[in-house]
């Protein structure tokens, strides 16, 4: 079943997305048509189970789509949808159509049919939209402030995600796209390694070259490891059993979007800054991502001050503890 | 490249609780000296106690002293060695590449003269790889074994030898015919299997930095070795010590070596502002390496050959080791630390260099990623 989501919506992207859409994007446009075919595949309700009308995926498969949405540099919001309508869910919310959002600074929030709000730990209520002070990140990407309208419905989460859900959700969402979009600038840098030529042969023959874009795969692996690992964690343990394994993948992904984007800059030289250039909207992406859902500063404080608490001896115990036969 | 995380057989916890009763008296008298060489450090008596209770060899069959335990059975073993820091040189090459080679290409007979002497502990292997000529260019060696009635005669020398001076056995890469004119240098090389008791062959230390005598010159003159010395087939010697790189770039010791400063570091910090956040990001690499590792443990168990894969893991593990001590430096004063994590430290700054060495150099491991990629 993943694979043939995952190849669906690796082909739906590849046709609907590029540099044209992005830059729509970023012009404050919606993506009507893409959205309705995202809707056409049931992708906004991945994760809702089946008897509430989703099509009852888990955490890892969500993640692997978040990922290969990542490599298309997110050209509509349909991973902030899924976590929305997976969460609201798991609250025993029934889904609604259209694209839902969640927080106070919620992701498009300007285009929300609802939005998604963590009044209470552990608690979820469907808001309305409400009104809407426009905002955006550095990819410029709307994230506009929310006034929340009128409430349409609220549920309580099981125990196992806890009382941060939202928060945990949101890291695990930004670490899966960072993933797909280390991947995809590392994709663009290699391919333009090997058609740019200076002192007479390609870039990529270059030892200078090759030695640094292979730092950038190896953090390509890491963070797609993480992000698995910690999707696996989420869906043997709910999102507060795996907040260890989400933290890791949220630094190890702010930490690779960091390396890959100064990297691929490196590599394309001047021509990679240029407007007219694809490759600025997935670097922007990375310096985006990086800081939502919780920077890597933050989410390592909350690993080290548990390490730290626990003492050294606990460390090597604690981290295995956690494996998953 | 692809990574997917393997799911540790059932009794794994198991496992890890029985090894970890035992090394916590086993270890007891362990010094931070001992603790920083782990894998560097030669204690036969502890690999012959590890080879008595099993956990040597242990998925080989059991007709040649093995177990017939899974592979990430036997990465729970070594994770477990290697997060005390625990001295298990005598028997960490002859267990991760010598005997599996042996199993994989090894005759019949060779197989049952040897493999049980690597599962028990007593037998140790070194790795005949560098020579003074070649080092990451290693298709330059030029050491040489000429068939004579009755075997072969070698001659040549091999360097940076680790522990060969306490070693019974190695497997040395050579050259038993010419490379073609014009054609590949890595065709007409074969792996032999060396008696170091033999006639012939001397053993030279060579002192290191630290002071000691842990790696050696080994020059071989007109060492007559017998028709069996011949390990695979002749003239695959490179295909051959390519599979063995494979096994021996991706384990947990490749992002493990400086794990004991952490544990010892992690109490130092306690109160040290800031040293939260820095502690985090080396705790979430940690955890993260570990997955990439496991993860090509369980492609070897599925039986595939992930050698680009086993490469990536080898650099960023590297480099993981290699810096952990300088960030505990970075975040406390020497005259703060106490005594044990000081001489931590002081052993691990010093061999820290050789983490990007050994087992094939950053560059050399950062090219064949390159190569995967598509680049050169």
């Amino acid at each position: 079943m993943r694979a043939i989501i995952l190849e669906q919506v690796d082909r739906l992207l590849a046709a609907q997305s590029g540099a044209a859409a992005l830059r729509r994007l970023e012009a404050g446009e919606w993506p009507e048509e893409l959205w309705e075919a995202l809707e056409g595949l049931g992708l906004p309700l991945l994760l809702v189970p089946e008897e509430l009308g989703g099509i009852g995926l888990g955490w890892a498969d969500a993640a692997a789509v978040w990922q290969v949405i990542g490599r298309y540099a997110a050209p509509a919001p349909v991973a902030e949808c899924m976590l929305a309508n997976g969460l609201a869910a798991a609250a025993g919310i029934e889904p609604r159509g259209g694209f839902s959002s969640f927080g106070q600074t919620a992701p498009f929030g300007r285009f929300a049919a609802q939005l998604l709000l963590e009044p209470a730990p552990g608690r979820l209520a469907l808001h309305a939209p409400g009104a809407a002070t426009p905002g955006q990140n550095i990819a410029r990407e709307p994230r506009d402030a929310m006034t929340p309208g009128p409430l349409l419905a609220e549920g309580a989460l099981p125990n196992s995600h806890g009382p941060r859900a939202l928060r945990l959700g949101h890291a695990l969402l930004r670490a899966a796209l960072i993933a797909g979009a280390v991947e995809h600038a590392l994709a663009l840098a290699v391919d333009w390694a090997n058609t740019r030529k200076q002192f007479g042969r390609a870039l990529a023959k270059f030892q200078a070259i090759q030695q640094q874009l292979a730092v950038v795969a190896s953090e390509a692996a890491a963070v797609s490891v993480a992000v698995s690992a910690a999707a696996r964690a989420v869906d043997s343990r709910g999102l507060e059993g795996a907040s260890f394994e989400i933290a890791c993948a949220k630094v190890v992904a702010g930490e690779a979007a960091q390396t890959t984007a100064a990297t691929v800059h490196q590599v394309f030289a001047a021509i990679g800054i240029t407007e007219d250039h694809e490759l600025h909207h997935t670097t922007r992406r990375l310096w985006s991502w990086r800081d939502e859902g919780g920077s890597e500063r933050a989410w390592a404080g909350e690993i080290g001050r548990n390490t730290l608490a626990q003492g050294g001896a606990a460390l090597w115990p604690d981290i295995t503890a956690r494996d998953i036969s | 490249m692809r990574f997917e995380l393997p799911s540790l057989p059932g009794g794994s916890a198991g496992l890890r609780a029985e090894l970890r009763a035992f090394l916590a008296e086993a270890g007891r008298d362990w010094t931070p000296a001992v603790r920083a060489r782990s894998w560097m450090g030669f204690d036969r008596e502890f690999s012959r106690e590890l080879g008595a209770r099993g956990w040597i060899g242990m998925v080989w069959p059991k007709a040649y002293g093995g177990h017939e335990r899974s592979g990430l059975e036997r990465v729970v073993v070594l994770e477990e060695l290697l997060a005390v820091g625990a001295p298990v040189g005598a028997h960490w090459i002859g267990d991760r590449q010598s005997g599996p080679l042996i199993l994989r290409r090894g005759t019949e007979e060779q197989r049952r003269k040897i493999l049980p002497g690597i599962a028990s502990g007593k037998l140790a292997f070194c790795i005949g790889l560098s020579e003074p000529e070649a080092g990451s260019d290693l298709a330059a060696l030029r050491t040489k074994a000429e068939r004579v009635p009755g075997g072969w005669k070698l001659n040549g020398r091999k360097i940076w030898t680790t522990n060969a001076h306490l070693s019974d056995w190695m497997i040395a890469l050579v050259r038993t015919s010419p490379a073609p004119e014009g054609g590949s240098r890595h065709a007409g090389l074969s792996q032999l299997l060396v008696d170091l008791r033999l006639s012939g062959i001397s053993i030279r230390p060579i002192r290191d930095l630290l002071g000691e005598e842990s790696f050696n010159e080994v020059t071989f003159d007109d060492v007559l070795l017998p028709e069996d010395a011949l390990l695979g087939q002749e003239g695959a010697g490179w295909a051959q010590a390519t599979e063995e790189l494979a096994l021996e770039r991706s384990g947990p010791e490749r992002y493990l070596s400086s794990l004991p400063a952490l544990t010892a570091g992690v109490d130092a910090l306690r109160d040290v502002p800031g040293a939260d956040v820095a502690v985090g990001r080396m705790v979430a690499r940690l955890n993260t390496l570990r997955g990439m590792s496991l993860s090509v443990a369980g492609m070897l168990e599925a039986g595939e050959a992930p050698a680009q894969e086993a490469a990536l893991v080898k650099d960023a593990g590297n480099d993981f080791e290699q810096r952990l001590p300088e960030q505990i430096r970075a975040l406390l004063e020497p005259e703060d630390m106490p005594e044990d994590l000081r001489a931590l430290l002081a052993d691990l700054t010093q061999l820290a260099p050789t983490f990007s060495l050994r087992g094939g150099t950053r560059e050399i491991l950062r090219g064949i990623i390159a190569r995967e990629l598509g680049l050169r």
